[in-house]
């Protein structure tokens, strides 16, 4: 019957130092209701969650589940309420098979034999009930990440949870696998489940939600029934105040900045291994690289980069055929670098943000003298570039981890932008970043494409892609698809990303 | 002196058995530790206070399965300390854990020193006499070999037959390789990660303590000082080798202590040519080559050296 609380929580409030994460929170789930819990990064979603599920303690309020009380910062009582919990970074152990990361923490810990047979059989007919279908003895470390969701969920399932969180679900899957993720949810609702999922995605919210709640800094600042409201109302009270989208004005394209030639590549540990590679970027121009990632993006990346050198094929770099550069030659031949990987290879965190902002520039006439650095010219750019770029930190000496995670790009895009690059490689820009952040990372590449840079945009936001990208290039499995018009249908493009009806020969 | 001959002494095979005795102990200990996350460094201290402890039990009036009793609890109080610096409060487990090192040695050296103060020669005990099982200890080869060990020997290869049971059959096991693996899953799971961290490391204390109460209770009769002798490090070795399995990792103690007894015959017969301190260096070397050609792809424990800490990320 619905309208039923299931979970109620009451004033949570919870600080970290002196940020209220969490500030006077109360909430209510329903019995079979599907509830998208909204929020710029940094509103306090994943903490509220993570205190009902007892990871955290809450500073003051409560949590009731069916009309009990919760005791604070136990995992084990919320599963036993029937909390079940999909975190954002699985937790799944990938040396383990699937069987032995559900049964964990099922049966007493005393007991003299693991029970797998029945494990088994309760696992398979959870299986067919929620047409959730995985290997029971295959490793973990084998799986695609569709597949481990789908292990974290039936893990969950397993221990007969009533009430199923999920954070940022759809942050991992391709178009497709979210679809499919929403069917699965809807089935569970249907069979009784009720569901909250964290995401700052609108269109899942308006697609699959009965009742959304909005959290701004810490507070509840919107809850109500998504039939009755927008997109545009949702973001409105995510942000604050209505961002100004970024959007593209086509320009004519200049000349070819960055061509590459049936480009092979392989670097262990790094995904799939680049194969005949070959795409073109002219001035002006935003060409997308769509796919999910770990399809050959990071290799590509570093190949543009000089970290990696080619096995074959060629790259042409403003006319001139280049193909075994370090990252330094090419700095100097006018590639800007927007690494995916912020502060591990974007950014040294515990340096300053004087000291990040000078990492390409140092040698050079003005800024250096004898081998010595002029502090002085070095310090009054930062503090000039920290002033364009609208780099909100607590000052030039500010360590760069103490930045959030929209200021750290700023600073990256900064140091990348001020140098006049020809070719830029931004490989996830907004990976990470609330709206605001976002709208301001898209413009700063906008106008760098007007300028006359081409601009490489590795995403798996098709919403980015379509919005920024002249046009797109689909990435599976090392190989690159024909460029797309940006007036393809989008799930055309999903299809493509997910490796169905991909032809790199790109008769598409 | 043929080396081919020695292999069929029995004598040999009963020296190897023997030797390796405390090296079961120790890496079955080590990797009860390893398998839960947490690197114990401190083995070889921890060894040398069970050699002292073991033996000055018995020495006291003692019974000699009092002893090892004694010697498994003082073990388990170190890897008590140990836990409480690395699993509780999160502190590096290689400083730790060498701490703990220095701290078993020199508190056991200190501790033989107090109870008896004026010795020229090192008193002795009457240490565990070897077995003699009706039918089993007259089988030829296997009889000797196996089975007219000491009751320690045997408890030994019983130990590493139950720790793989424990770890890959029951609930607890699985309990213990997840926090291992990904700390934050099991407590996602209900588990107390802290808590079976703790009880881990004690447990592998306790044994690496008992390998070396053996040492004084049963392969010899006196303690002395700096009689662990670097047992403990090559359990350590012995762990990567084994690649986290107790099977492998007998087969690892068996292996060196093999190399250790060829060591030891050789040395014996051969005359000056080679200088006796290469043979010496022998098992040593022999273990580094197998280390190289057999871990290199050795899986091993994710979160080994990872503290958790509850509500971090």
């Amino acid at each position: 019957m619905p309208n039923t609380p299931v979970l109620r929580l009451c004033g949570i409030t919870k600080y970290f130092g002196p940020l209220a994460a969490n500030d006077d929170i109360s909430l209510t789930l329903n019995a079979g209701e599907m509830l998208a819990l909204l929020g710029e990064n940094g509103a306090g979603k994943t903490t509220l969650m993570s205190i009902l599920f007892g990871h955290y303690v809450a500073d003051s309020g409560t949590v009731e589940v069916q009309g009990e009380a919760l005791p604070p910062g136990s995992p084990r009582a919320a599963l036993t309420a029937g909390v079940g919990m999909v975190h954002q970074h699985f937790t799944l152990a990938g040396n383990m098979t699937v069987l032995e990361n559900i049964m964990l923490g099922t049966e007493p810990l005393w007991g003299f034999r693991r029970n797998s047979a029945r494990a088994r059989a309760k696992l398979g007919a959870l299986m067919e009930r929620f047409q959730l279908r995985v290997d029971p003895f295959a490793m973990v470390r084998g799986l695609s990440v569709g597949e481990r969701q789908r292990v974290e969920i039936l893990k969950v399932l397993y221990r007969d949870a009533r009430i199923l969180i999920l954070d940022e679900p759809t942050a991992v899957l391709t178009p497709q696998e979210s679809d499919h993720l929403f069917a699965t949810l809807r089935e569970l609702v249907n069979q009784g489940v009720s569901v909250i999922f964290i995401t700052h995605k609108l269109r899942e919210v308006m697609a699959a939600s009965d009742r959304c709640v909005v959290l701004r800094h810490g507070r509840v600042v919107l809850e109500t029934s998504t039939k009755a409201t927008s997109a545009e109302e949702l973001a409105k009270a995510m942000v604050g105040a209505s961002i100004p989208q970024a959007t593209r004005t086509p320009h004519p394209h200049g000349e070819e900045v960055l061509f590459l030639d049936r480009v092979n590549a392989s670097a262990p540990d790094r995904g799939a291994s680049l194969n005949e590679l070959t795409l073109s970027v002219r001035a002006h121009e935003i060409l997308g690289i769509a796919g999910v990632s770990g399809n050959g993006q990071a290799l590509l990346a570093d190949l543009l980069s000089g970290l990696v050198a080619p096995a074959g094929g060629n790259i042409v770099l403003r006319g001139q055929t280049v193909n075994h550069l370090t990252p330094a030659a090419m700095i100097r031949a006018g590639v800007g670098r927007v690494p995916d990987d912020r502060t591990g290879t974007g950014l040294v965190a515990d340096m300053t943000v004087m000291e990040n902002l000078s990492t390409e520039i140092y040698r050079l006439p003005g800024f250096s003298k004898r081998g010595m650095l002029n502090f002085k010219a070095l310090a009054s750019r930062a503090a000039q570039l920290m002033d364009v770029f609208d780099i909100r930190c607590a000052g030039p000496d500010a360590p760069v981890r103490k930045l959030s995670g929209g200021n750290m790009q700023k600073l990256i895009l900064g140091r990348v932008l001020s140098q006049g690059p020809h070719l830029i490689l931004a490989n996830q820009p907004t990976w990470g970043l609330d709206v605001g952040a976002t709208a301001a990372v898209h413009q700063h590449l906008l106008d760098a494409a007007r300028r006359g840079a081409g601009v490489i945009l590795i995403s798996e936001d098709l919403d980015e892609l379509f919005q920024l990208s002249d046009r797109i290039q689909v990435m599976y499995q090392g190989r690159l698809s024909a460029p797309q018009d940006t007036s393809v249908d989008r799930a055309r493009l999903g299809l493509m990303m997910s490796g169905q009806t991909f032809d790199h020969r790109g008769a598409a | 002196m043929d080396i081919l001959s020695l292999f069929l002494e029995t004598g040999f095979w009963l020296a190897m058995v023997r030797m390796a005795t405390p090296l079961i102990f120790g890496t079955m200990g080590e990797l009860i530790c390893e398998r839960a996350g947490v690197l114990n460094l401190g083995i070889e201290g921890i060894m040398a206070a069970g050699c002292m402890s073991g033996w000055t039990w018995v020495f006291l009036g003692g019974t000699l399965w009092g002893g090892v009793l004694f010697a498994a609890c003082v073990g388990a109080a170190l890897g008590l300390l140990h836990a409480v610096f690395t699993v509780h409060l999160g502190l590096s487990q290689h400083v730790t854990g060498l701490g703990i090192t220095m701290l078993g040695v020199s508190l056991s050296s200190f501790v033989f020193r107090m109870v008896l103060p004026q010795v020229t020669t090192p008193p002795k005990i009457v240490p565990f006499a070897p077995l003699d099982i009706p039918v089993l200890s007259t089988l030829p080869f296997i009889g000797p070999v196996l089975f007219s060990q000491t009751a320690l020997t045997l408890l030994a290869f019983i130990l590493v037959g139950v720790t793989a049971y424990v770890l890959l059959r029951t609930p607890l096991g699985l309990a213990l390789r997840m926090v291992g693996e990904n700390p934050l899953a099991a407590e996602a799971q209900g588990l107390s990660v802290l808590g079976l961290r703790t009880g881990a490391v004690m447990v592998g204390s306790a044994f690496m303590a008992v390998g070396g109460a053996f040492l004084t209770l049963a392969a010899f009769d006196a303690f002395y000082i700096g009689m662990v002798n670097g047992r403990g490090w090559i359990c350590i070795a012995l762990v990567v080798f084994s690649s986290w399995k107790p099977g492998k990792a007998l087969l690892g103690a068996l292996l060196f202590a093999a190399f250790d007894a060829i060591q030891m015959r050789v040395q014996q017969q051969s005359i000056s040519a080679i200088p006796y301190q290469f043979y010496l260096m022998l098992p040593y070397l022999c273990s580094i080559l197998a280390l190289i050609t057999m871990s290199r792809k050795a899986a091993y424990p994710k979160a080994l050296l990872v503290p958790f800490r509850k509500g971090e990320r």
